[in-house]
């Protein structure tokens, strides 16, 4: 490349101070940054008006976006059908038929829980989910890991309830624009998660690490009882999640717990459902039972 | 034989595409079209990618330094104030990393356009991955500040990716420096 023009401002007086006042202001916008940078680390909801606000502008392209990405989706899957359906079937026929046998198990289990729930006289816990919605964007280029969705606070969603898929946990609610909503997602080094392993509830805390996986530590130290394959659910403490949302399989043992890929991928939902806080919601429900005499 | 129907071409379009001596770039379009590709890359976060993993490089940062290099002086020195305040607001990052990081990297381009004025393309995509590197790895930093606890481990895919992918940004750019240079204005 020829050296470029040359740009040193001469004996203009006007250029030079233009060139130096330049200089000035990217070092006072460098000071400005570390300012801003100070006020937003001390606290993270410092500028969460200015953030949402954004968001809410840019949603509605983004929602045509999102749309694309599932109907993109759509046609990979189409595609590979193709190559995949012979032994896909076969497999598909096994699962089915062991599936209508587990079935049988489930209702029969569901009934007799419903029968010894009607007699201890528990009442049915499972919280309205607040509203269905799309994740319409991610920080995708940031090491923090949080979503967009495309509702917000006029569609009733609240600070702190949780975001899940039908596969399992992906987040909560962290700050609330109009039409859209920041998603912490659990794969976020700032997320804890009070979990436990579904089969026999050994309590963990699930953090994320950041890279799509999920460092499960266990509460009480010992021998670490956990193997590949261990399926870990909410344990609903901290009154934030309902118990028993699914939320992460083992996958590797490290010393004091294991690496866990969640089970719901955001990237591969369509839809994912808010629900209210765990708390908030079995109070409502307990209110009318209290105020009976 | 068929005759040609001829098709009602804009005749702004249609001059755009031709050598005509009386016509002279539009100044707007000119100077928007930078700021705008910026911001463009800045909004990478609402595109259709849901990743539970950095794994996009930062497009608005790669397309800053690629304009630098591209069109020393074009941008004002202290562009990295105003562009990196817009993406704060979708990149994740906690509010501030971007405009200190960009105003820094913007006197760091200026000093070495200063002091090494002949460059050729090798050294232009080394300086670059430089600056890549150094921002990637401060602003993973700037982050844990605000309370996550991410190692470096986890950005180093994302960091291979921006600085192998900058050649292309560059290329993105030159295009679109080309177009914002039509020469569409009837003098």
């Amino acid at each position: 490349m020829a050296p470029p023009i040359n740009r040193r401002s001469g004996h203009s007086r006007r250029a030079q101070y233009s060139n130096f006042i330049g200089y000035v202001i990217a070092c006072a916008g460098a000071l400005v940054g570390g300012l801003l940078l100070l006020v937003s680390v001390s606290d993270a909801s410092a500028f969460s008006g200015l953030r949402t606000g954004a968001q809410d502008a840019a949603a509605p392209p983004a929602q045509l976006a999102a749309n694309g990405r599932t109907a993109s989706q759509g046609f990979w899957a189409t595609l590979s059908g193709y190559f995949l359906s012979g032994s896909q079937n076969a497999q598909l026929r096994r699962e089915v038929a062991e599936a209508r046998v587990r079935l049988a198990e489930v209702t029969a289990v569901k009934e007799e829980n419903a029968r010894l729930k009607a007699i201890l006289g528990l009442m049915e816990t499972e919280p309205k989910p607040v509203i269905a919605a799309r994740l319409i964007g991610s920080t995708s280029s940031s090491s923090r890991r949080f979503a967009t969705l495309g509702a917000g606070s006029r569609q009733g969603v609240g600070i702190g309830m949780p975001v899940r898929s039908s596969l399992g946990l992906v987040g909560r609610v962290l700050e609330l624009g109009t039409n859209t909503a920041r998603v912490l997602l659990i794969t976020d080094t700032e997320s804890v998660v009070p979990v436990r392993r579904a089969s026999d509830g050994i309590p963990a805390f699930a953090t994320g690490k950041a890279d799509g996986t999920i460092q499960l530590r266990l509460i009480s130290l010992g021998v670490n009882p956990l193997k590949r394959g261990d399926a870990f659910v909410t344990s609903g403490s901290g009154g934030l999640y309902r118990p028993g949302i699914a939320i992460a399989v083992v996958s590797r043992i490290t010393v004091d717990g294991a690496i866990a890929r969640p089970l719901s991928d955001p990237g591969m939902t369509e839809f994912v459902v808010v629900d209210p806080i765990w708390e908030e919601a079995v109070k409502a429900a307990d209110l009318p039972a209290e105020a009976r005499p | 034989m068929p005759t040609q129907i001829p098709i009602p071409i804009p005749r702004q379009l249609r001059d755009a595409t031709r050598k005509k001596i009386n016509r002279a770039p539009s100044s707007a379009l000119a100077t928007a079209v930078p700021w705008l590709l910026v911001m463009l890359g800045s909004l990478s976060p609402t595109w259709p990618v849901i990743a539970s993993a950095p794994v996009l490089p930062p497009f608005g940062f790669l397309f800053l330094i690629a304009w630098q290099q591209l069109r020393p002086g074009l941008f004002p020195i202290w562009a990295g104030l105003p562009l990196g305040m817009f993406d704060d607001l979708y990149s994740g990052q906690p509010f501030g990393s971007a405009v200190l990081l960009w105003s820094l990297a913007m006197i760091a381009i200026a000093v070495i356009e200063n002091r090494f004025p002949w460059r050729g393309f090798v050294q232009d995509w080394l300086a670059a991955a430089a600056i890549i590197a150094t921002g990637l790895i401060l602003a993973l930093a700037l982050a844990n500040a605000g309370g996550a606890a991410t190692p470096v481990v986890v950005i180093v895919p994302q960091l291979i990716v921006a600085i192998l992918i900058y050649p292309l940004v560059g290329r993105a750019a030159g295009m679109a420096d080309r177009f914002r240079l039509l020469p569409i204005m009837e003098l």
